[in-house]
């Protein structure tokens, strides 16, 4: 291990390992962040989900944007998954219907970075997922 | 490297490793392998969540999901399910016992809502045994910040802060640091109290697993601000899990400089030792303890001189207690302003508690300085256990008091609990219920002081032993009013001219409990009487003659011959002869044995 000499070293190190546990940071406060519930279940996952995961994940931390995004189970709308939720910071949530990598894109880039509307919006008939 | 989107964490702590949460940490890897998530979840064993009486638990982030009471066998579907699917495995969650709903969000539950966490911040947070976790928390940035500043304003920040020493006396610590500070002398010491003897308590020692860095921080803080260059903990040897980890820290900090010659490049050189306790509640007193560290026998000796005078080895000597520590570098990070802001008019920041006894959510607990009794026990610790009816908590352990229904609304800290007869001690909390007797309760603190008096002045070794034996004859339905006289008297002899601590604050739980609960002592007296039915050579076992048929399976029954009676006629019992077994009672299938 290379010996930290001065406040300036202490302080570089802690940029390295940050990453480490800012998932953990996040959770903390995650009504401050954009929070993204991704629907998973079994038809969840053979429509893609998962891909659109990890895009997601990947994406947002690329792109300055500091969210939670969790999976939960089936959100109860087969016939248009991979359906994801998206809560803006003091919003009410948002789900978007039959999201692929390409529409997930146009999420980041419009709804969350600006706040437009874009296509496929399912109209909310239940009560946010796992609000216990 | 690979991206982790989803961190597990595993307690680690004292409570859950007995229930094996190192074979959870394995099982929990094993199924991620096997479903190829082993680049996508990452598995963290912690400290202690606080939960520890539903422990083991696992924390999946960042959904903040809280599982409890985790088995081995329960981690393939944890995985297969939550971490794959997204779907929760609801019988793992924890359940509110008001309305048997399952709470998958740990930020839900009454047990954490209230709860603001300074000294406990990384515990359940960061792996322990990782210096790198506690860097990105902001570890030994406080320590960078003192060394660039002088001793004279990092103590007048912390006098300003309000902190007081946490291990029971409430001491101002800044003011403890500048009177160190300002003894001269060649060599002087900075040492850390880690013995936590009160029975049933636990706050340092999670702390100590959880968060080791952060007493160590403190501690070389500490020894800048009053020029000492080592420092000493003094731990008890049955925390071994504690001590493990302590010295998994200290290598570390000595290996990335952070302990050693010339920490981060300034002047200031300051390493750490550690010295092992057997155990003795007395050692916890620190002119007993110096001794101890000494070669000594633990005995404690008149002050003054203070250790900040005169200490280990007749030198100037900083005693404070793990919980002090750990709040010191978020107080030096945020300002002593943000932390005079948390907590009550003299009493500022937060305390960790170990809530025990009656209580639905036993556990580890930190709140702001006044924070009401009521809020601690009902929305905290759910209330009481199986519905029965709230009659008591002590505070303080062997050295505070019992404290009833109307402090209920008192809030916690250090000047109001002694104004209503108890103190904050370190932290033990145990609320008792309509089943506990008060003056058995008294009884058995005095029974743990006797035990431990180090026996070197008369007023705490003889002292304490009267009251010991005439509690113990009013528990056998022998008590006088001459008693209660003398059990008062007595009492507020002991306080008044015992040595040390101990023996001063010894009396608090009898001189409390005659306060708060005079009628229970007098129905012990006067008719006889234990109303919580502890007191066994009080019980009456009496057959109600309308009741009772004539079976003589009681008679048959008991072992020594105390019931008599004709076949169909009613039986009685001799109270001379009963030695209240009990066993009657089952044996009658007609209920007509009562007890009373
Ligand atoms: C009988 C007795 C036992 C004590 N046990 C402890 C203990 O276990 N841990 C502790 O930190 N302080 C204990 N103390 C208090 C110490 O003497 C000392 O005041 C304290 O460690 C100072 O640190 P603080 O100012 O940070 O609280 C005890 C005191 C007495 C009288
Ligand atoms: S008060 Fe008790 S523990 Fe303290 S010195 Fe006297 S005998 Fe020892
Ligand atoms: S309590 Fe025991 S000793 Fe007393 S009468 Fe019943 S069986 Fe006999
Ligand atoms: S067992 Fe019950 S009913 Fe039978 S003799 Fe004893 S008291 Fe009476
Ligand atoms: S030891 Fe696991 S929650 Fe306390």
């Amino acid at each position: 291990m290379t010996k930290i000499k001065s406040l300036a070293d202490l302080r570089k190190i802690k940029d390295d390992v940050q990453e480490k546990i800012r998932l953990r940071e996040n959770a903390d406060q995650p009504e401050k962040l954009v929070q993204i519930k991704v629907g998973m279940a079994t038809s969840g996952i053979a429509s893609g989900a998962k891909e659109v995961m990890n895009f997601l994940i990947e994406e947002l931390e690329k792109r300055n944007v500091d969210a939670v995004v969790t999976q939960t189970g089936d959100m109860g709308y087969c016939f248009a998954e991979p359906t994801i939720e998206v809560i803006l910071p003091g919003q009410e949530p948002v789900v978007f219907g039959n999201v692929n990598v390409k529409r997930a894109d146009e999420i980041i880039e419009k709804y969350i970075k600006n706040g437009e509307l874009v296509d496929g919006i399912i109209p909310r008939n239940y009560e946010t997922i796992d609000n216990k | 490297m690979a991206k982790y989107n989803q961190h597990l964490l595993v307690c680690g702590g004292t409570g859950c490793r007995a229930s094996h949460s190192d074979a959870i940490v394995e099982s929990l890897n094993r199924a991620l392998v096997e479903r190829n998530l082993d680049g996508e979840v990452k598995v963290v064993m912690t400290g202690c969540f606080g939960f520890c009486e539903k422990g083991p638990i696992v924390k999946v982030l960042p959904d903040n999901t809280f599982y409890t009471q985790v088995t081995p066998a329960d981690c393939d579907e944890i995985v297969a399910e939550h971490i794959y699917k997204g779907r929760k495995v609801n019988r793992l969650l924890y359940t509110n016992p008001e309305n048997q709903e399952h709470v998958s969000d740990s930020k839900h539950m009454g047990f954490y809502r209230k709860q603001i966490r300074i000294a406990l911040r990384n515990c359940g947070f960061i792996d322990p045994e990782n210096i790198d976790e506690y860097i990105a928390r902001d570890g030994y940035a406080a320590l960078g910040k003192v060394l660039s500043s002088t001793p004279e304003q990092v103590i007048s920040d912390l006098i300003k802060s309000g902190l007081r020493g946490r291990g029971g006396g409430g001491f101002p610590t800044g003011l403890k640091w500048q009177i160190t500070s300002k003894v001269k002398a060649d060599q002087k010491y900075v040492v850390c109290n880690a013995d936590e003897g009160d029975p049933g308590a636990f706050m340092d020692r999670s702390i100590l697993e959880g968060d080791p860095h952060s007493v160590i921080e403190a501690m070389a803080i500490n020894g800048y601000c009053t020029s000492a260059s080592k420092g000493l903990i003094y731990i008890r040897a049955e925390y071994p899990l504690a001590i493990a980890r302590l010295k998994v820290a200290l290598r570390q900090a000595r290996e990335y400089g952070l302990l050693g010659e010339n920490i981060l490049g300034s002047d200031f050189s300051f390493d750490i030792e550690m010295r092992y306790g057997a155990g003795a509640f007395v050692c916890g007193e620190e002119t007993a303890l110096i001794h101890s560290m000494e070669g000594h026998r633990g005995e404690p000796t008149f002050k003054p001189p203070f250790p900040s005078e005169s200490g280990y080895l007749g030198k100037p000597t900083n005693v404070n207690n793990v919980e002090t520590y750990a709040n010191i570098p978020v107080i030096i990070l945020k300002g002593p302003e943000w932390f005079a802001s948390i907590g009550s008019e003299k009493s500022k920041g937060t305390k960790v508690f170990a809530l025990a006894g009656k209580i639905n959510n036993v556990g580890l607990i930190e709140v702001p300085m006044g924070t009401t009794l009521r809020e601690v026990i009902y929305e905290i610790g759910g209330g009481i256990k199986d519905g029965k009816q709230f009659k008591a908590v002590q505070t303080g352990g062997p050295s505070g008091g019992c404290l009833t229904m109307k402090h209920l609304d008192t809030p916690i800290d250090y000047d109001n609990l002694i104004a209503v007869g108890s103190m904050m001690g370190s932290g033990g909390m145990i609320v008792m219920d309509e089943d506990d007797c008060m003056v058995a309760i008294a009884k058995f603190y005095l029974e743990f002081t006797v035990e431990e008096s180090c026996g070197k002045c008369s007023p705490c070794r003889i002292g304490n032993k009267r009251l010991h034996e005439i509690l113990t004859k009013i528990t056998k339905g022998e008590g006088t009013m001459e008693d209660l006289d003398n059990l008062r008297n007595l009492g507020q002899v002991i306080k008044d001219t015992a040595l040390c601590g101990l023996g001063q604050t010894s009396p608090n739980p009898v001189l409390s409990t005659l306060d708060n609960f005079w009628d229970e002592y007098l129905e012990h007296v006067t008719e006889k009487k234990c109303r919580a039915g502890v007191c066994k050579s009080m019980l009456r076992y009496v057959i109600e003659p309308d009741a009772c048929v004539g079976c003589t399976a009681c008679a048959r029954n008991c072992p020594v011959n105390a019931i008599s009676g004709e076949r169909k006629k009613a039986h009685e019992i001799n109270q001379d002869i009963c030695i209240k077994c009990g066993a009657c009672v089952e044996k009658c299938k007609f209920n007509a044995i009562f007890v009373r």
